[in-house]
């Protein structure tokens, strides 16, 4: 018994991108899979680690719990999408560079993510709010020490890329 | 004149790929519009059960799924897969080893274990074909915890009596007649439990079979590709030369990646041969609980003798270790928790013995620190427990055992992990002390305890010391190769897991060779480029290819040197390189580029574009002498390898402030500080940073992470909703760090490992601080048994209470 196909129109990071998937794929696995963007991970496909996150209309969202058919029509931003225009790293990404806040880099995606939205939220956090901000994605190389610092560098960095 | 970059905190260069989501993990391989569109996917089948017999295995549901190519189960298997998986550092002791088959025979060992192997289009859909797997078992009492396995009411396998792997008793002196002729005595029983490496990305595996060169080619997430290169050809009957493994980006190791073959790595190869397609197994966040390895659970009896200081006069300690349900990794763990338990220490007597012990439960290989966070705990609970019992300040009881800075090297006496000699090469250890005691406000904590005291609140201080045998051997080599753009290209055999070895191997290069940092790129873990070579373990590879390279580099710039020697007419001795140019000191008119050297390094025949026309044989060379000259070789490369007589000894000191809730028992870190000696620092940003993570690994496991058996041998906590690993809310917001460098003299660079101290003195520092906070309230409460919960410890002080004001665990004879 062959699976039934879905057409499904995915808008990631601006580009618009027809595909033909089982309802159960999940977003993760298609915006790996059939789209090609490998900097979304996957970590534990249970929404705990964090690593898979993605923005969907600007939120951070797990992909691993979100099915690729159920993100049609919404506009879904990864990791790729977070360089400027001309390609040079943005804010958080720079910021991540700049205080160490990444070893294997396995978990990073996920963290530049959700501190890209916690930023545009809250752009001046305080060090208690940048703790908060990724207090839901795991990391296991850092012991987090720098991705706290990149929070805040990053913040700074949005406000005023010359800082 | 260029800044040395030795000792410098230089950016990462793999960040640049890694921040915009170009990192190439395993998984990531055959993927995207460029990739491998035939590509098949592996699920694998796992044993329910702990312990039982396979009765019967009925595969004849699955091949009619649409979309499946392949099942396999052991009956499948021929030739050397179909042997046991090999048993990877044998040792005399290890009288009962025993290892797994890639697929179940007969029998399986622990829940997880793999039984069939099931290749189709993709990961679903193998994985729905899995499901349609029929096995008949016999269901067997599994033997869980060591109490189990000591008592050996039943038997993991039927032809290894008691349970007994191995047993291992090394001493020096005569600990047990030293003990019985002290003023004073003490015993302890201690224990920790298990927890695991949980890198963010599992085990996966790539193979590719290439029909017309009749090679294979195997991308592995792996922390030594050259050991699964072998295994890979031996088990798949090739010829070295006919196996290339790559190792891509690693989501981080920690231990658990050093194990090899996994079965999986031996099925997709085989599978993919047969197939004729690309297979891929990416292992799922549970799969990694169940079926890779843990480590960390032992039980340990401690008696010690000392004298009215404090200073120790005899040691004995017997340990039981469980190692699962099989013993790939030979005894590596439970050596180095009998080696490393010394510490900074010299107890002058001393006996250890200890037995590895199968269980039902998922093997144990090193996971970081590799037993050193258990012995440690056991030799600094038991300082701890000499100064309580003298009434003397932990800290003074410690000096008065120290190895002194002017007795190095140290010979402790015993055979270490790699079987060569305990001997220290260098520390200073007081002088450790005196860090650790300012940066955590040792002297003035009375105080501070008093001014919480006051507002009701309980706080507690710990302190705990080691010493790290690093960089042990065999060997690792480098590769260094000068383009003729002047590009430098450099490869070492072993892996990268997230240490940053492009940037710091990278920052060798450009300090020996003189050229600039961005003109250097540096591949780790490809046995194309570098066949030889060990792996990424024992926080060895800074010491090992960071060496390596350093020589390479050397042997490289000699090379250039000579060429442009002959080219500027000038004496070598004469010429400096600086950002990749060579010229005569003092004399900056005179000058060639690296890029020029390299073309004149290799006389040609054929002119392909404007540089290599200057190097054809009527442009250079002496016609009175052959072009290229006897005993040298073609090409700007240099090629060196390191191999030291024995290990180089990193140590450091941790200390922590915790407070504890009067009424919920929770357990809150308040100020964490370390005094790390990991000799000169390459890049002190990313030291800090590996001491930052071991920090927060150690945190983990002394107050959050355990692996939650049942009796059945179920593990109960197999996922990231139960298994608790720290986030940030869990780890000190701030981590004091001091450094020492002690140099080695083992090596060129005076480098010592960093990797695991971070995670090293955890339980020990975090056991003794909260036994610290409580012992105002509960003078009788000790803590013997980590990691430890909320619970836990409320549970420990009404225990306290009901014994009263008297230690509740120790003997005192």
């Amino acid at each position: 018994m062959s699976e039934q196909l879905h057409d499904v129109r995915l808008t990631v990071n601006g580009t618009t991108y027809q595909v033909r998937v089982p309802a159960r794929r999940l977003l993760s696995d298609a915006l790996r899979h059939e789209l090609g963007l490998t900097g979304t991970h996957v970590g534990c496909e249970h929404g705990v680690c964090g690593a898979c996150t993605v923005l969907v209309d600007g939120a951070p969202m797990r992909s691993c719990l979100m099915l690729a058919v159920s993100a049609t029509d919404h506009e879904v931003t990864t990791v790729e999408g977070l360089t400027r225009p001309d390609g040079s790293l943005g804010p958080v990404q720079q910021a991540f560079a700049e205080c160490h806040g990444l070893q294997c880099g396995f978990c990073t995606p996920g963290f530049l993510t959700t501190i890209t939205a916690g930023i545009r939220d809250n752009p001046s956090p305080t060090h208690e709010e940048a703790r908060d901000m990724i207090a839901g994605n795991l990391c296991r190389c850092t012991g987090y020490q720098n991705i706290v610092k990149a929070v805040e560098r990053a913040a700074a960095l949005a406000s005023d890329p010359a800082s | 004149m260029t800044t040395k970059l030795m000792g410098s905190r230089v950016q990462r260069v793999e960040d640049q790929r890694f921040l915009r989501g170009q990192g190439r993990y395993v998984d990531d391989v055959g993927v995207g519009p460029e990739g491998d569109r035939g590509m098949l996917h592996a699920a694998v089948l796992r044993s329910p059960h702990a312990h039982a017999r396979i009765l019967d295995i009925d595969v004849s549901g699955v091949l009619d799924v649409e979309g499946v190519h392949a099942v396999y189960t052991y009956d499948d298997l021929t030739g050397p897969m179909a042997e046991p998986l090999p048993l990877l550092i044998p040792h005399p002791a290890l009288t009962h080893g025993r290892t797994q088959h890639a697929l179940a025979k007969d029998e399986v060992n622990y829940a997880g274990e793999a039984i069939a192997f099931v290749v189709a289009e993709d990961r679903y859909v193998a994985e729905d074909a899995v499901g349609r797997i029929r096995v008949d078992y016999e269901v067997l009492p599994p033997v869980v915890g060591i109490d189990a396995a000591r008592s050996a009411d039943r038997l993991v396998h039927e032809d290894v009596p008691g349970n007994v792997g191995a047993r291992l008793e090394q001493h020096v002196g005569d600990a047990p007649a030293a003990i019985a002729r002290a003023p004073h005595r003490l015993e302890l029983d201690l224990t920790v439990e298990r927890s695991a490496s949980m890198p963010m990305e599992g085990r996966g595996t790539v193979a590719r079979w290439d029909p017309d060169l009749r090679r294979l080619q195997v991308w592995t997430s792996t922390q030594s590709s050259t050991g699964v290169r072998a295994a890979v050809a031996v088990k798949m009957g090739l010829d070295l030369g006919q196996v290339d493994v790559i190792t891509p980006d690693v989501g981080g190791g920690f231990g658990v990646k050093i194990n090899h073959p996994w079965p999986e790595e031996l099925l997709v190869p085989m599978a993919a041969r047969a197939l004729g397609r690309t297979v891929k197994f990416i292992e799922d966040r549970r799969e990694h609980f169940v079926s890779s390895a843990h480590e960390r659970g032992q039980v340990h009896h401690v008696e010690v003798g000392f004298d009215d200081d404090g200073r120790l006069l005899g040691l004995d300690v017997e340990f039981w270790h469980d190692h699962g349900a099989y013993t790939p990794y030979g005894l590596i763990v439970p050596i180095i928790t009998s080696t490393q338990l010394l510490g900074p220490y010299k107890p002058q007597h001393y006996r250890v013995v200890f037995e590895s012990l199968y269980t039902n439960t998922v093997i144990v290989t090193p996971y970081r620190g590799a037993g050193r966070p258990q012995g440690c705990y056991t030799m600094e609970r038991t300082m701890d427990a000499i100064a309580t019992y003298l009434g003397k300040d932990r800290a003074d009881v410690r000096a008065v055992n120290f190895i002194q800075p002017d007795e190095f090297p140290f010979d402790q006496g015993l055979i270490f992990q790699d079987g060569r000699e305990l001997e220290y090469d260098s520390g200073d250890y007081p002088a450790s002390l005196e860090k650790i005691k300012a940066l955590i406000g040792w002297d003035e904590f009375p105080a501070f305890r008093a001014e919480l005291a006051a507002q009701g609140r309980r706080v507690g201080i710990g302190l705990a010391c080691y010493v790290e045998g690093t960089g042990v051997g065999p060997y690792e080599g480098a590769h260094v190769h000068v383009e003729t753009s002047g590009k430098v290209k450099v490869a070492t055999g072993l892996t990268t897991q997230g240490q940053g070895h492009a940037t710091v191997f990278a920052q060798l290069v450009a300090d020996e060779l003189g050229v600039r940092l961005e003109d250097v790129e540096v591949v780790t873990g490809d046995t194309r480029r570098m066949p030889y070579a060990v792996g990424t373990f024992a926080s060895r590879a800074a010491v090992m290819s960071g060496s390596a390279v350093h020589l390479a580099a050397r042997r490289a710039k000699e090379k250039a040197l000579r060429i442009a020697a002959d080219a500027l007419e000038a004496d070598p001795a004469d010429l400096e390189i600086v950002d990749g140019v060579v010229s005569v000191k003092g004399s900056p008119g005179s000058s060639i580029d690296l890029g020029t050297v390299s073309v004149l390094s290799n006389p040609l025949r054929y002119a392909f574009d404007e540089a290599s026309k200057a190097a054809t044989q009527f442009s250079v060379g002496d016609p009175g002498r052959p072009p290229v000259a006897e005993g040298d070789e073609p090409g700007l490369e240099g090629k060196d390898f390191y191999s030291p007589e024995r290990a180089t000894f990193a140590s450091g000191m941790h200390a922590v402030i915790v407070e504890t809730d009067p009424d919920t028992a929770e357990i809150t870190i308040l100020k964490y500080a370390v005094v790390h000696d990991c000799g000169r620092l390459i890049n002190p940003m990313i030291v800090e940073g590996q001491i930052h993570g071991g920090v927060a690994q150690g945190v983990g496991g002394a107050l959050y992470e355990r692996m939650a058996y049942d009796e059945s041998g179920q593990l109960l906590n197999a996922s990231f909703m139960d298994f608790l690993m720290p986030y940030v809310t869990e780890i000190p917001d701030g981590i004091a760090i001091d450094h020492l460098e002690t140099p080695s003299p083992l090596n060129p660079l005076g480098i010592k490992g960093a990797g695991e101290a971070g995670v090293i003195p955890s339980a020990a520092v975090f056991a003794a601080a909260i036994e610290d906070a409580e012992r105002a309230d509960h003078p009788g409460l000790v803590v013997r048994a980590m990691p430890i919960s909320p619970s836990e410890l409320f549970a420990l002080r009404r225990r306290a209470a009901a014994a009263g004001p008297v230690q509740t665990q120790e003997h005192l004879s």
